[in-house]
């Protein structure tokens, strides 16, 4: 065969265009420093993601670990894990809510409403415990169907149903408790153990933790491969690995840390367990795209031939069942149902987490994952200002201008996506 | 492009026919006993002034809003379209004047929107590249699908809007005002768009203002006005036919202004 001329050998062979990078008006980031400036444009353009709440979860740790050493110990931050864990629980199904720009306001009563009805079928009626638990559960399930059928056959706004349902079912549980005033949890029973003591075992702990590094390898690695064999564009094998060992080392040290005295509360790994399959729901499942769809552009996605009022319905289901099961976690946790549970800031800190984790207020956008960061923040400035011995009036005004700080910005940014287009 | 022509394509079946189609709303009657019938493979253009009914058919036969009276025949079958999910699981798909997306969702995300592939797992991978074949098919262009609908201009999301109805092989494709957000370049892509969509066998129900792209593509121009039958007329009426037809008289405020115009023609010819 002929020699390949010089000139010719070099030109290199032209590949045809991935898939998605035909366009050649589109600026596209390559590498690690084309990754970081994307992340700049898109966050000037508004979309913010988890940075307001990571960057003011920073800010508290920083003031209170100046102000107090024993903070960021690590007694301290697995006290503040088992406190996290109920109302973040409650706070997971707000996001649900919010997803499709509706409201629950009742949950507080609702969780309070289910531990008196724990309280009540285990310790006063004898039932089994798993049993009353369940009762909880599928009570609260049918007032989430409840709130769900007023929205979607009588037309009635969210906000005024659940302010109904606030008042009711906190009568209700008054109603439970009358004789008493409060049902004492048995200590040592598995659910009190569950919400006060039981912690993951050291070993187990670091094995969740590899597993999740090395789950988020595979699936990245083998939705790549795939991209790769179909055309279309891929992430460098560099970055998937990074991410991993980035997970790895990151969930690694904390499990760590918290190990050093009392380890990684159950009752904490529930709720994470919660987040992560919420987050998945939302993310990776038609019901979640669904959900999204309805949030944003309600008769975009009637017309599209989505049962809109089958998303309400499991939106509202899900939040009330979320408030029943903080509420039974709640029970847990005190050893007690009483009169006083679910009421005061629970409804607030609940609905509080869900924003200040950065889920709008106007619907279509959020993560499951900001209940989680929320409640740290607020859990994080309680528990701050216990240890500097400080009034509850000073952690409601502090918790009070975190939030209005959240909706500010939660605002902001929205305008500023508009007028960036990525509304 | 591929140039169809008109008299090749031999006019199948009725795919859809309506007869005696009302819509009340209130007192008001938005439509009064529409017939007509779209065969497969032709374009039937719906024309008609402001207010004359076409966008509320449209919503009937999208399964949108349902008729006070009135039989709809798809297939020759009697269908009652309950609901949008109805009207897209016969083959029925429809592209709204206000294009129905959602602008929270990426361009796949809206395309597949209530047809997702792996409803318990949703298939990213193969979702992206049946969009992209589906956009490139329309010569579109869509810098990113994985940006949000709010980034896009107004053509880029006619042209998903477009791509969305073809996902699911339809047999009827209605189109609402689907040029009239367009420029140049791509409302002709979108006329040629009709022309392959027609030439594959589908029905597709046109509505526009613009009489260019009504004439362009059209087999057959249905008349609305105020909500009733105005004449059926073949795509080489005369404008003044089309205009009285549409506006109900052939003295109207669109002849007198083409008087005028003549008139002062004439008067500036006069002068030497």
């Amino acid at each position: 065969m002929s020699q390949p001329q010089d000139g010719v050998s070099d030109t290199p062979l032209l590949d045809p265009p991935l898939l998605d990078r035909a366009d050649v008006r589109v600026k596209h980031a390559t590498g690690i420093g084309g990754a970081l400036e994307a992340f700049v444009t898109r966050v000037r353009s508004g979309d913010l993601g988890f940075l307001p709440v990571i960057i003011g979860l920073l800010i508290i740790c920083t003031v209170f670990q100046i102000l107090n050493p024993v903070f960021l110990s690590s007694s301290n931050l697995a006290n503040l894990l088992f406190d996290s864990s109920t109302i973040g629980v409650i706070s997971l199904g707000i996001v649900c809510v919010l997803m499709v720009a509706q409201i629950d306001l009742s949950v507080g009563s609702v969780s309070g409403f289910a531990s008196a009805l724990v309280g009540t079928l285990w310790v006063n009626q004898g039932w089994p415990v798993p049993l009353a638990i369940l009762a909880a559960l599928v009570i609260g399930a049918l007032i989430g169907a409840a709130y769900a059928f007023l929205f979607n056959w009588l037309g009635m706004p969210s906000f005024v149903s659940t302010l109904s349902g606030l008042l009711a079912f906190l009568g209700l549980q008054l109603y439970i408790l009358r004789s008493t005033g409060s049902i004492n949890l048995p200590f040592g029973s598995p659910l009190v153990s569950f919400g006060q003591l039981l912690t993951v075992p050291g070993w187990l702990a670091y094995a969740l933790v590899a597993l999740a590094a090395v789950g988020v390898f595979l699936t990245n690695y083998r939705t790549e491969q795939r991209r790769k064999a179909s055309g279309l564009s891929t992430q460098p094998m560099a970055a998937i690995a990074t991410k991993a060992l980035a997970i790895f080392i990151g969930l690694g040290f904390i499990v760590f840390y918290l190990n050093k005295t009392r380890g990684v509360p159950w009752i904490f790994g529930l709720f994470v367990g919660l987040v992560v399959a919420m987050n998945y729901a939302l993310k990776q499942t038609k019901w979640g795209r669904s959900l999204t769809a309805v949030g944003g552009n309600p008769e975009a996605a009637r017309r599209s031939g989505i049962n809109v009022r089958r998303i309400y319905m499991s939106a509202f289901m899900i939040c009330s069942t979320l408030a029943a099961l903080g509420g039974v976690l709640a029970a847990a946790r005190l050893a007690s149902a009483s009169q006083q549970a679910g009421t005061g800031d629970v409804n607030l800190n609940a609905i509080a987490a869900a924003v200040i984790g950065g889920t709008s207020l106007f619907g279509g956008r959020g993560s499951a994952y900001s209940a989680l960061l929320g409640i740290i923040v607020i859990e994080a400035i309680s528990s701050g200002l216990t240890l500097l011995d400080l009034s509850s009036s000073l952690r409601y005004m502090i918790t009070g201008a975190v939030l209005a700080i959240a909706v500010i910005v939660d605002s902001l940014s929205r305008r500023s996506r508009m007028a960036n287009g990525r509304a | 492009m591929n140039n169809v022509s008109e008299n090749a394509v031999p006019h199948g079946e009725p795919v859809l026919s309506l007869r005696g189609i009302s819509k009340h709303f209130g007192a008001v009657s938005a439509l009064s006993e529409i017939a007509f019938d779209v065969h497969a493979g032709e374009v039937v253009a719906l024309v008609g002034d402001n207010g004359a009914g076409k966008s509320t058919l449209v919503k009937i036969l999208a399964g949108v809003h349902q008729p006070s009276a009135g039989e709809i025949f798809f297939a020759g079958k009697p269908v009652r379209l309950a609901d949008p999910s109805t009207a897209i699981d016969l083959g029925i798909a429809t592209v709204f004047q206000d294009l129905a997306l959602c602008e929270n969702l990426d361009v796949v995300a809206n395309i597949f929107l209530g047809r997702e592939q792996g409803p318990w797992h949703l298939d990213e991978v193969s979702m992206e590249i049946r969009a992209w074949t589906l956009l490139n098919e329309l010569s579109a262009r869509i810098p990113s699908v994985r940006e949000p609908i709010a980034s896009l201009s107004g053509g880029q999301r006619q042209t998903v809007a477009i791509a969305r109805s073809l996902l699911l092989d339809p047999k009827l494709i209605m189109l609402d005002e689907p040029t009239a957000a367009l420029g140049v370049a791509q409302t002709a892509e979108v006329l040629d768009l009709i022309e392959r969509v027609r030439a594959r066998g589908l029905g597709v129900l046109m509505i526009s203002h613009n009489m260019e792209d009504v004439r362009a593509v059209a087999d057959r121009i249905v008349v609305l006005r105020l909500g009733r039958n105005n004449g059926i007329l073949a795509p080489d009426a005369s404008n003044e036919e089309l205009v009285s037809a549409i506006t109900g008289a052939s003295e109207n405020s669109v002849t007198r202004r083409a008087g005028r115009r003549a008139q002062l023609e004439r008067s500036s010819e006069a002068r030497p």
